[in-house]
């Protein structure tokens, strides 16, 4: 139940006093920061479809074995972590803490072997195939430049989250971070997981091998 | 519904069932993508059909696993037009270098 002055401020929710979002400051900044890097992820990829659909000798490296059946898996890999992230924010929303710790590891080990996949598949193309940042053994130099820079921004976003899924792990587990925290936690690692949906078919999926 | 009911909604957010549906559903929209890619089909189309993919994910992924859809509708008015706003800008002012980009394409 509600007191009257909870209730008028509940009423007036943009005369201040109250979040008009009705969410904490917390999750309210870490919004605005997803539609900040969403922006810088969508000024990428937008300049690498104009290069990629511009550019005829765009290189076509990707066979299906390994390098599309690698990215596959490690796209339903950072979508499984994404399932184990909303269990344990589910969890911590019921303040089970032994069962949200166990998600948010179980959410670590997931985006730890993305980054371990990820990380074999460049040391193939960097010392087996010689394809590297300034240029290629075949086809336009600007692949190089456009895969690894954006598979690599993904990729330290990746293992940063690791870190903070980490801290968080740690810090609720000991008590000192609320259900909240691990809730904007969760809202950074699915964004990771989002900025991959269109990584992967756009990068990976464009330049298969037939 | 009371405000009351609404509250409790927002902060229920999808059910574990409904979490693993939109899950399943990604994981087959990856496989769909990943049959197109061996379709051959013209660049242009193919990133379109890709990226328009991509943009059913998202909104899965924001609606439910991100709960988008079960926070105040003020919210979702505040984060979804600037972004396609600033999108749509980008579009725009990227397109001349585009378009000239296309004109000097060898053929």
């Amino acid at each position: 139940m509600h007191d009257v002055k909870t209730d008028v401020a509940l009423d007036s929710a943009w005369s201040g006093g109250k979040s008009p979002f009705a969410i904490g400051s917390k999750k309210l900044g870490m919004w605005l920061f997803i539609i900040s890097d969403t922006l810088t992820f969508s000024a990428l990829l937008i300049t690498y479809s104009y290069c990629r659909l511009t550019n005829p000798d765009w290189p076509r490296p990707f066979p299906i074995f390994p390098a599309i059946a690698f990215s596959t898996t490690m796209t339903v890999i950072l979508l499984a972590s994404s399932l184990t992230m909303v269990m344990a924010v589910m969890a911590s929303q019921r303040n089970d803490r032994k069962k949200t710790v166990m998600w948010l590891v179980a959410t670590m080990i997931g985006g730890l072997l993305f980054t371990g996949l990820h990380l074999t598949e460049w040391m193939n193309m960097i010392y087996k195939e010689g394809f590297t940042i300034t240029g290629n053994p075949e086809g336009t130099p600007l692949f190089g430049a456009v895969f690894f820079g954006i598979t690599g921004l993904h990729m330290t976003h990746v293992m940063i989250g690791v870190i903070y899924l980490g801290i968080v792990a740690v810090g609720y587990g000991r008590g000192k971070f609320s259900a909240e925290d691990v809730e904007v936690n969760g809202l950074y690692w699915h964004f990771v997981d989002l900025v991959w949906m269109f990584v992967f078919p756009m990068i990976y999926l464009m330049s298969v091998k037939y | 519904m009371s405000s009351e009911a609404h509250a409790v909604e927002a902060h229920a957010g999808a059910s574990v069932a409904t979490n693993i549906a939109i899950w399943i559903g990604l994981v087959a929209i990856t496989f769909l993508e990943v049959f197109l890619a061996y379709k051959d089909l013209e660049p242009r189309l193919m990133l379109t059909i890709l990226v328009i993919l991509s943009v059913v994910k998202a909104a899965m992924i924001m609606s439910y696993f991100m709960h988008l859809k079960y926070e105040k509708f003020s919210l979702v008015l505040l984060l979804i037009p600037a972004t396609i706003f600033c999108l749509c800008m980008m579009f725009i002012f990227f397109y001349p270098e585009a378009f000239r980009l296309l004109q000097m394409r060898p053929h």
